[in-house]
């Protein structure tokens, strides 16, 4: 047990004071004394000191040992107990779930330990609350995000929600696919380079045209508009040649109701084929117009001269065959207009696409629903994507069905789907009666009724919105009868929204406050720095003897998040033998880069996909010395700075033996797909980028300018270069 | 002496009509394919009337009408354009360079006569 040295002096203490206090008794009297008084006493007591000596000495310290148990409980209960309470308060300041204090000591301590574990349990209890409200708070702005997102996914618009400087803090599916259509770079890049988390707007959209619309906008909130009439519009053209259709919603802060903005939303609506379609009708309306005035013109005169009562046989003749001529001239005009617009003037009604195998398995759900019967659907393209109104087509199917199993008494139904052309038919089949014909044509024409619910419109007009046919036929020797409708096939691929796996990152509302541009580039948080991550695989290792790159791939992480939906994997053909022995690494054969674009056209599709980020590869050096090789083939220059997961692994680790990416890996815990394909290796880099950071803020590395330096002088760096 | 009258217009068809017309009416009556021959009939003949088409291969109407009107020998020459070209943008392009008149086609012969005394009137 530790001896306090504080109890053992305040025990001392009293034992001490008394000896000295009797002492300075005995001085005092002996001093009063006159020199033969003293003598006498000393005569007197002289002799009892050694036989009685012993006694003052025991009845001291008697008294001592006393004093010394009775300062030890002052001790105890004034010092020493305070002082362990307030220790045990300041843990219990220190760490709020720390245990209550142990109530001991007098009755008055024993009161102050309750008032201070009082004073703990209702800190703590509200820590609590704090907690649970944050923890709620934060739930429901995730679920806002998640539903934000799930909307955004599913919506038919393309959407890009901006803060002030342009830089893209959300964009959905449908935006992705706009991009990649606006985007001249090779297939590789898939408009990933234009449109990106942190990216700038600008890229595509003229920066004046949105500065313009911004102070509309801004205008139309100062005179006081409400939200739906503040937004602004504009078509603009992109540097490939699409017409985009802009529609800009501001941001503006909840609470304040000031003008103040923080960001802006684009809708974007791709009208260039619209718009071609629309100019392309208005210059043959025009033609047409022109045409047959002239050639109205022409028969008008011609049959003016035949009014002539004088004309003789020659110049009737003349005459006639004008306008026969004009006549002819014209049907041929109309045949060519009528051939060439049908199929523009189809429809104008918005229809989706969809499976043609869906939309029959809809509709049976719904007659069986309505009609209770079953319906077969066994004859079906499974492989037919239609372009359709869904809903009204289900609706008119089911509206016939209904009719049928009113007027057969439980008819056999069937549906069935083939292709015919360019087109699709679509029956609905009943086996046994006839019906007769003006029936038939009545349920065509007529309003649809199901059940209660009425509709304006009739089986015919649902066809006529997309722009085909109904009738109905009949197949005697089978004793078959159908309604037959002719409906549009989806051209192009179809879009395929139900891509499996999670959602990809479409959006970072943190970059709303982000601030990069402010400070000098090897200032900023290695946190906050936008990184293309990157690799490339070669013919082999050295470009200046002839060697090649065959594969770039690269991803993005922004604001200390890794964005796999925002990919670039493009194949290049290298112009060159592939040689067998790197095929052994890289597996790319020189059939798989045959039509792919060269360096030349590739390289700057990569550019403008890492523009305004900080590259990063593993053991990068070999792959910049690739870029810098090219930069005069290509035209384009990578100047931006550069990190080394190779060297910034050693940084962490100076005492590992191998930095290569699969070590890394390994020791950071990050499990590697797809290695030694340019994009699987990229991925893989970025993982461990990523883990390193957290890392590298332990060792006080936390802007770029540190990170470069500590790569620098790291061991490997001074070993290598 | 006969007034003579150009005729300049691409379409065969109407040129027959107008020619015949034209003639049975008494006038010299020359005919020009397009706007090139067009104008170097009105330069070489000095016609006292065009009966100008507004669309014809190479040298449009337009640019006839123009040519004639910044020429000082011929810019008094009038200028009769008949042309199925009948939006309001037209006409007045058409009167903005110079055409004296405008007629829309299709005509009625008649209104085009009338049209064509009162000018020579």
């Amino acid at each position: 047990m530790k001896v306090d040295r504080h109890l053992v002096l305040s025990m001392l203490a009293p034992g001490a004071a008394l000896a000295a206090w009797l002492a300075l008794g005995g001085v005092l009297l002996r001093m009063t004394l006159d020199p033969g008084q003293r003598a006498a006493v000393d005569a007197v007591l002289g002799p009892l000191v050694p036989s009685h000596g012993m006694l003052p000495v025991l009845w001291w310290l008697t008294a001592a040992a006393l004093a010394a148990w009775v300062t030890s409980r002052l001790y105890e209960a004034h010092v020493a107990a305070p002082a362990r309470l307030a220790d045990a308060t300041e843990m219990l300041i220190g760490d709020a779930t720390a245990p209550d204090l142990v109530p001991q000591g007098g009755a008055a301590t024993r009161d102050l330990i309750e008032a201070i574990n009082g004073l703990a349990g209702a800190r703590r209890s509200l820590q609590e609350d704090m907690a649970r409200l944050v923890a709620e708070a934060s739930r429901g702005v995730a679920e806002q995000r998640d539903q934000l997102g799930a909307l955004m996914a599913e919506l038919n618009q393309s959407v890009v929600a901006c803060n002030l400087d342009g830089r893209i803090l959300l964009y959905n599916e449908r935006s992705r696919q706009l991009f990649r259509r606006l985007s001249r770079a090779p297939q590789g890049a898939a408009g990933a380079e234009l449109i990106g988390l942190g990216r700038s707007i600008y890229g595509v959209i003229d920066p004046a045209m949105i500065a313009h619309a911004l102070e509309t906008v801004e205008r139309r909130i100062a005179r006081g508009g409400g939200a739906t009439t503040v937004s602004a519009r504009f078509v603009t053209g992109t540097p490939a040649g699409h017409l985009l259709r802009v529609s800009m919603a501001p941001v503006r802060p909840a609470a304040s109701d000031g003008p103040a903005l923080t960001g802006f939303v684009l809708l974007l609506d791709d009208i260039t084929d619209e718009y071609q379609a629309h100019s392309r009708r208005d210059l043959q309306l025009l033609e047409l117009t022109e045409a047959s005035r002239a050639s109205f013109a022409s028969m008008q005169a011609a049959l003016d001269m035949l009014d002539y009562s004088d004309l003789d046989a020659e110049e009737r003749d003349r005459f006639h065959k004008v306008v026969r001529d004009e006549v002819s001239a014209m049907s041929a005009r109309l045949a060519a207009l009528a051939a060439s617009t049908s199929q523009d003037l189809m429809t104008r009604w918005p229809l989706q696409e969809m499976l043609g195998a869906d939309l029959l398995a809809a509709a049976a759900r719904r007659i069986e629903a309505d009609t209770g019967q079953p319906v077969a659907s066994d004859d079906v393209d499974g492989t037919l994507w239609l372009s359709i109104d869904s809903f009204a087509l289900i609706q008119a199917l089911a509206f016939l069905a209904s009719r049928l199993v009113e007027a057969f008494d439980r008819p056999d139904l069937r549906i069935r789907l083939t292709r015919a052309g360019n087109r699709a038919h679509l029956d609905l089949i009943w086996a046994g009666e006839d019906a007769r014909a003006e029936t038939l044509t009545g349920w065509q024409t007529g309003a649809m009724q199901v059940g209660d619910t009425r509709s304006p419109l009739s089986v015919r007009d649902v066809v006529e919105r997309h722009g085909g046919e109904v009738w109905f036929e009949r197949d005697r020797a089978c004793e078959l009868y159908f309604f037959r409708f002719l409906l549009p096939v989806a051209t192009g691929e179809p879009v395929d929204s139900s891509r499996g796996g999670s959602r990809p990152e479409y959006y970072d509302f943190d970059l709303f406050a982000a601030s990069e541009g402010s400070r000098a580039p090897d200032d900023r948080l290695l946190g906050e720095i936008a990184y293309t991550v990157f690799d490339t695989e070669t013919t082999g290792l050295d470009p200046v003897q002839g060697d090649e790159i065959l594969q770039i791939g690269a991803t993005r992480i922004v604001n200390g998040k890794l964005l796999r939906g925002e990919c670039l994997d493009q194949l290049v053909d290298p112009q060159r033998n592939i040689p067998e022995a790197s095929i052994q690494i890289h597996g790319i054969r020189s059939e798989m880069v045959r039509g792919q674009p060269t360096i030349a056209e590739a390289l700057p599709a990569f550019h403008a996909f890492a523009s305004d980020t900080v590259l990063v590869g593993h053991n990068v050096a070999f792959d910049m010395r690739f870029l810098k090789f090219k930069e005069a083939v290509s035209g384009v220059r990578f100047d931006q700075p550069v990190l080394d997961t190779l060297l910034l692994s050693s940084v962490v680790h100076p005492n590992e033996a191998s930095h290569s990416l699969d070590a890394i890996a390994a020791r950071l815990g990050v499990t590697v797909s797809g290695r030694h394909t340019a994009l699987g290796d990229a991925l893989a880099t970025a993982e461990v980028f990523l883990k390193l950071l957290p890392l590298l803020r332990q060792q006080n590395i936390f802007t770029l300018g540190q990170a470069r330096e500590a790569a620098q002088e790291s061991y490997y760096a001074r070993l290598r270069y | 002496m006969s007034l003579k009258l150009l005729i300049a217009d691409d379409e065969p068809n109407i040129v027959v009509s107008l020619e015949f017309m034209m003639k049975r009416e008494g006038y010299e009556v020359l005919v020009a394919r397009d706007g090139r021959q067009a104008l170097e009939a009105i330069r070489r003949e000095r016609p006292q009337l065009v009966l100008l088409d507004a669309m014809m291969p190479g040298m449009s109407g337009f640019d006839v009408c123009e040519a004639v009107r910044a020429d000082e020998q011929v810019r008094d020459t009038r200028i009769l354009m008949l042309t199925a070209k009948g939006r309001d943008t037209d006409v007045a392009r058409g009167v903005g360079v110079g055409a004296d008149a405008y007629m829309t086609k299709p005509f009625s012969t008649r209104d085009l006569m009338q049209k064509v005394r009162e000018m020579l009137a």
